[in-house]
């Protein structure tokens, strides 16, 4: 174990992740809106959904270093009295499995059909890729929407409200395939005629087989990197997705949920139950995509 | 010239058709028309007139191939949600979204191309890295925050400038027009900013980048060594080799800035086609969602067909004749 963590040390990818002062704040502050997610339960100082600790009374309280401010309450008290941060972490936690599920989803989706694709080629390579093509036409934004809008047209009201969160994941994550489908289908191309999978073929090794033993680890590489590029704009399209009112379900809401209904009260001046939700979705987003950048200029040898 | 347009047009029905088939698959097995139609009370004999006079008793591809001469028509039925004909919401709502995607459009290219130009020519003044600095945040915040800031700096805060609503509108025939009352420009602005955000700093990266790979090319030196101004070097010889992939990229994001239109005009309650698909969407109005869906399919097709043609005027490369063309 110790021999791993040194030859981890050792590593480019650790010398220039320690090189780029951008990536290791990115680095601390990915790490702090992770951590502030994950354990909301523990660190939260109230629980947003137990409606038996919230007082009208709180409600409105701005955040606590104003004149008016409570200490109870860092960032202030939204409408109904709760506490602006803690509603942030539980915020943040559906906004990160969203993001984080839907670009799992899109992953396995792109993979596959790339895979598929790459190897068998002929027709079937043609066609998916048309699709593809077709797909990338269109902002992801808008097939997303299109997707949650044709599910809920088709789910009684009831259902919908039960596996909101599953549905929009879905979206997210067909809305988002076609990337990893593109990159996996032209190193699938490459890989296809190399001698190890025409010894493979030899052997009399089935072709599902040889496209997910042989084939697939070699592709995964530059997978990691769209998938680390893909998970802010995963996380936006949800934050969107919710703020238009078509996201999440509103028993589970994400930080774009906060924002619409922080919305509401910016013209009665209560800013801060729109603005904190919103600071902390862009910490969130801005340095998931710092990262990403570091990690594909890190891992492209012709940078170096 | 005339083979490719003729190519190109026909690479684009296959797409409009399987955007046809998505929308009337949306129409033939999402919801339930007749029930909706027949309301409470009904008998079976009402039921199998109305299946009948809807043609839903009709074998698929007829059924597909009615949709398709009705959607060229512009006919697609009545909404679920407001009882009208959605042709005429539709038309109704689209010069709002027309008019603030080209001021957001105008807007991107005015302020991105001239700021991408001055930071590919003074790489390192302190300008240019604040320029970058802006370019991140606005690449990284989402549209609807965006706007919610502009309406808390400027409409809450400063009182200058109205936060919802087009102001007063002109009518032109069937067309509204908010460009003709003070008011109606007021209102324009903050949407516009919002919408044109995005597209302006990637306008921006891009002509910088595309300054910087063609200043290092042979033929702005002999440029240069023949003595040539800067002005007619910068302009006349750089910037007019970014154009390619400028009007390409800048005319794709003309559809994203139409797609986002959506985001904007719910942040503004701008009374657009965008706001009407999301209002379709929550109730799910089938038949507004199926056209806005076909319209903006249309749109990006056009669009897509147009870039293509706009190439060919601006590359010369492309009209000597295609796969003899180098690099730079």
């Amino acid at each position: 174990m110790s021999g791993a963590l040194a030859r981890a040390l050792d590593s480019d990818l650790w010398w220039s992740f320690r090189r780029s002062p951008t990536t290791v704040v990115s680095a601390v502050v990915a790490l702090i809106c992770v951590l502030g997610a994950l354990l909301a339960p523990v660190l939260a100082p109230h629980n947003p959904f137990d409606l038996a600790t919230l007082s009208l009374g709180d409600a409105f309280k701005p955040p606590a270093w104003t004149p008016e401010g409570d200490a109870a309450f860092p960032l202030g008290s939204d409408d109904q009295g709760r506490d602006v941060l803690s509603a942030i972490m539980y915020g943040a936690r559906i906004s990160l499995l969203v993001g984080v599920c839907s670009v799992l989803f899109a992953t396995v989706v792109g993979v596959v059909i790339g895979l598929l694709a790459g190897y068998l080629g002929g027709a079937i390579d043609s066609l998916l890729m048309r699709i593809a093509d077709i797909q990338l036409t269109f902002p992801s934004i808008l097939i997303a929407l299109l997707v949650d809008g044709v599910v809920r047209a088709a789910l009684p009201p009831e259902v919908h409200e039960r596996i909101g969160l599953f549905v929009v994941i879905f979206a997210i994550g067909i809305s988002a395939w076609p990337a990893f489908a593109r990159t996996v289908r032209g190193s699938t191309l490459v890989e296809r005629n190399k001698e190890y999978v025409l010894a493979a073929r030899v052997i009399g090794i089935s072709q599902a087989r040889i496209m997910l033993t042989h084939v697939l680890p070699n592709v995964v590489g530059p997978v990691l990197v769209i998938a680390t590029l893909g998970l802010g704009g995963a996380i936006i399209t949800e934050a969107t997705l919710s703020f238009l009112g078509v996201g999440v379900p509103s028993t589970q809401p994400s930080l774009g949920t906060l924002i619409r209904i922080g919305n509401d009260f910016l013209f009665s001046g209560e800013w801060w139950i729109t603005i904190f939700p919103g600071l902390a979705l862009i910490a969130m987003v801005l340095s998931v995509n710092l990262l990403g950048d570091w990690l594909r200029d890190a891992l492209n040898p012709r940078l170096r | 010239m005339l083979a490719f347009v003729i190519s190109r047009i026909l690479q684009a029905i296959p797409v409009m058709l399987a955007v046809a088939l998505i929308s009337f698959a949306m129409f033939a097995y999402v919801g339930d028309p007749v029930s909706i139609m027949l309301g409470q009370d009904f008998t079976e004999a009402q039921r199998t007139q109305l299946i009948h006079d809807l043609g839903l008793d009709q074998s698929f591809l007829m059924q597909f191939a009615t949709f398709i001469g009705n959607a060229v028509q512009g006919n697609f039925g009545l909404s679920y949600r407001l009882s009208r004909p959605v042709a005429e919401l539709i038309a109704e709502r689209a010069p709002a979204t027309l008019e603030l995607a080209f001021c957001a459009a105008a807007l991107a290219m005015l302020i991105g191309v001239p700021m991408g130009v001055y930071t590919g020519l003074y790489r390192n003044s302190w300008l240019s890295r604040a320029f970058l600095t802006f370019s991140l945040v606005g690449v990284s915040l989402p549209t609807f925050l965006i706007g919610i800031l502009l309406i808390l700096i400027f409409s809450v805060w400063l009182g200058w400038l109205p936060s919802f609503g087009r102001g007063e509108v002109v009518q032109l025939g069937w067309w509204s027009t908010g460009f003709l009352t003070w008011s109606g420009i007021k209102a324009l602005i903050l949407p516009s900013v919002t919408l044109g955000m995005f597209q302006l700093t990637l306008i921006m990266r891009l002509v910088r980048a595309e300054m910087l790979e063609v200043l290092r090319t042979d033929y702005i030196k002999f440029a240069r060594a023949r003595g040539l101004g800067n002005r007619a070097v910068h302009f006349g010889h750089a910037l007019k080799n970014t154009l390619v992939p400028v009007i390409t990229i800048a005319g794709l994001q003309l559809g994203g800035i139409i797609a986002f239109a959506i985001v904007t005009e719910t942040v503004f309650q701008w009374p657009g086609m965008g706001l009407l698909f999301i209002q379709s969407v929550s109730a799910a109005d089938i038949p507004v969602m199926a056209a806005y869906l076909m319209l903006i399919a249309l749109i990006f097709v056009t669009i897509n067909l147009v870039v293509d043609l706009l190439y060919y005027l601006v590359d010369p490369r492309l009209r000597i004749g295609r796969g003899a063309a180098g690099g730079h």
